[in-house]
């Protein structure tokens, strides 16, 4: 203990106090202030662009679930087209095929009243030509009644008859 | 590869260091004719330990038998009882018991044992008694420029320049180059393996400025102190002591008032042992602390040099059993090996100074106990003083 007291120089501790002050400060001021300063700096601008980069990544994401929606919408769409598209076609199939049986019935309809019409004209044009047929005929039994009688009467009688099975 | 280049390069330089200490060292003690027996080699030693007034780097005899000194002298700068004297150091002639007497400013001087007396009036030559201590003759107060105050300059330059530098460089770049990223991340451990996790991540910023200041300027000097140009500079008591009063006098001034409240009249504690803890508490942060910091630099410094330097000694003390070539070769192994050691111990009292600092520092800054932060289960939340204790 004696030695240690006798080597303890008390003018080094004072010189060696004033050199350490001197260095503390200096060091403080010119190094490790703008040292740890830059320091953080640059910590916090890894930290951003860590963070930036994970937001970037996470909007990423988004955007690609946003596009696999997209393309799911548009695949049921066009599905949904292609159905309504198919059911179109057989409407019009069925439409077409009821309009053209409605077109035939009317068709077959009219042509059944022209028959109908043509054969009532045909009918009293008969009627007529048997008329004026009658008359002539009676015309001509007038006459030949003047000469022969009996052959008149017979005449009538059978043209009569045939008429009658007319 | 141009990092692998450097690192290549700083291995080189590391290695040739180390190969140069030991042999330069082993070198100059056996120009060192003179010192064979057990007791010269333990002055010797003691000698080195201490700090000296001039820087020589080694000695040697001619063939005039003259004794010749390689170095040079530097200045004394002394408070004497007639104001301040200044000469320079070769006036004592590498003189170190107290017969060369130099005359200056009507005062004499001689130099025992590194240390500067200053003779009685009436004495011309220093008289010893018989456990060797001067007589007519007392110390001054000795400001001098001496080895460790060139240590303390050199490597306070070399800080300067190099973290300066390193400041410099973030000027223009983001990642340091050179030189400067072996030292970066030495700035960024102390900063985040001691100062923050010690003091808290509140108050770490105010503080770290001092500990990345004391961190390097310990170990540089530690470093220095295994270079063959026998710098002892952190195994100097006054320079320790001084280190040790830094932190005292920093956890002192910041000290909060939870800190002086468990100091001087611990809460929780019955009234009649209050006292008793107040005086144990004291004697801690005043006696106990700065002591542990003083005496465990100065003890691990002084040891290691002195184990080096007594293995080296080997070679005159065991030349007689085991021959030149054995003793030698055992002296140059073992104080390889010890070397080795000794660079990782300068890095561990570096780290422990600057480390126990950071933790002294956070007992007397953490605010801690009555207002713990609760989260939001009501458990609280751990802070820098509860977490310290997992590594204690």
């Amino acid at each position: 203990m004696d030695k240690l007291l006798n080597d303890f120089s008390p003018g080094l501790f004072v010189v060696q106090t004033i050199l350490l002050l001197l260095l503390i400060f200096i060091m403080v001021k010119f190094a490790w202030k703008p040292i740890l300063n830059s320091l953080n700096e640059r910590e916090e601008g890894i930290q951003g662009a860590l963070d930036a980069a994970e937001s970037a990544k996470r909007e990423m994401e988004n955007l690609q679930a946003d596009n696999q929606k997209l393309l799911q919408e548009a695949r049921l769409e066009r599905e949904a087209m292609l159905k309504e598209a198919r059911e179109m076609k057989a409407q019009m199939i069925t439409d077409a095929e009821t309009q053209a049986q409605a077109q035939a019935n009317k068709m077959i309809e009219q042509a059944q009243l022209a028959i109908d019409n043509e054969k009532k004209t045909a009918m009293a044009e008969l009627k007529n030509q048997v008329a004026n047929l009658s008359v002539e005929i009676a015309e001509k039994v007038v006459r030949q009644e003047l000469s022969n009688k009996d052959k008149q009467l017979e005449l009538v009688e059978s043209m009569l008859n045939e008429t009658k099975l007319n | 590869m141009k990092i692998f280049q450097q690192s290549f390069k700083f291995l080189a330089i590391v290695s040739v260091l180390f190969f140069s200490t030991a042999s330069f060292a082993n070198s100059s003690s056996e120009g060192e004719g003179q010192i064979s027996t057990k007791k010269e080699v333990e002055d010797y030693i003691l000698h080195h330990i201490q700090d000296s007034h001039d820087f020589s780097l080694f000695s040697y005899t001619n063939e005039a038998g003259e004794r010749k000194h390689v170095g040079f002298p530097l200045p004394v700068i002394l408070w004497t009882s007639n104001g301040l004297t200044t000469f320079m150091s070769s006036e004592f002639h590498h003189n170190d018991d107290g017969h060369v007497i130099v005359e200056k400013n009507g005062l004499k001087f001689a130099k025992i044992h590194s240390k500067i007396y200053e003779l009685d009036a009436a004495a011309s030559q220093v008289s010893f008694d018989e456990d060797h201590h001067a007589t007519n003759a007392h110390k001054v107060l000795d400001f001098s420029i001496t080895k460790s105050v060139v240590g303390v300059l050199l490597i306070g330059l070399l800080m300067i320049f190099w973290f300066s530098g390193l400041a410099r460089q973030y000027k223009n770049k983001q990642i340091p180059t050179g030189f400067g990223r072996v030292l970066e991340p030495l700035v960024i451990y102390v900063r985040d393996e001691i100062a923050r996790p010690n003091i808290g991540d509140k108050h770490y910023r105010k503080f770290t400025g001092y500990l990345l200041t004391v961190f390097f300027f310990i170990w540089i000097l530690n470093l220095l102190g295994l270079t063959p140009f026998g710098f002892n500079v952190t195994g100097q008591l006054a320079v320790t002591a001084c280190l040790a009063i830094f932190t005292l006098v920093i956890y002192t001034a910041s000290g909060n008032k939870d800190y002086w409240m468990h100091m001087l009249w611990m809460p929780d504690a019955p009234w009649w042992i209050r006292p008793v803890l107040a005086i144990i508490e004291l004697a801690g942060a005043f006696i106990i602390k700065p002591f542990s910091l003083l005496v465990r630099l100065f003890a691990n410094i002084s040891a290691g040099h002195i184990v080096v330097m007594s293995l080296i000694a080997i070679m005159f003390t065991l030349k007689d059993s085991l021959g030149v070539a054995g003793a030698t070769g055992l002296s140059f192994v073992l104080s390889f090996f010890i070397t080795l050691i000794e660079v990782l111990v300068a890095f561990l009292q570096a780290y422990i100074f600057t480390m126990l600092s950071a933790l002294f520092i956070g007992m007397a800054v953490a605010e801690h106990d009555h207002d713990h932060a609760h989260d939001e289960h009501g458990h609280e939340v751990p802070d820098a003083e509860d977490v310290r204790g997992d590594f204690i």
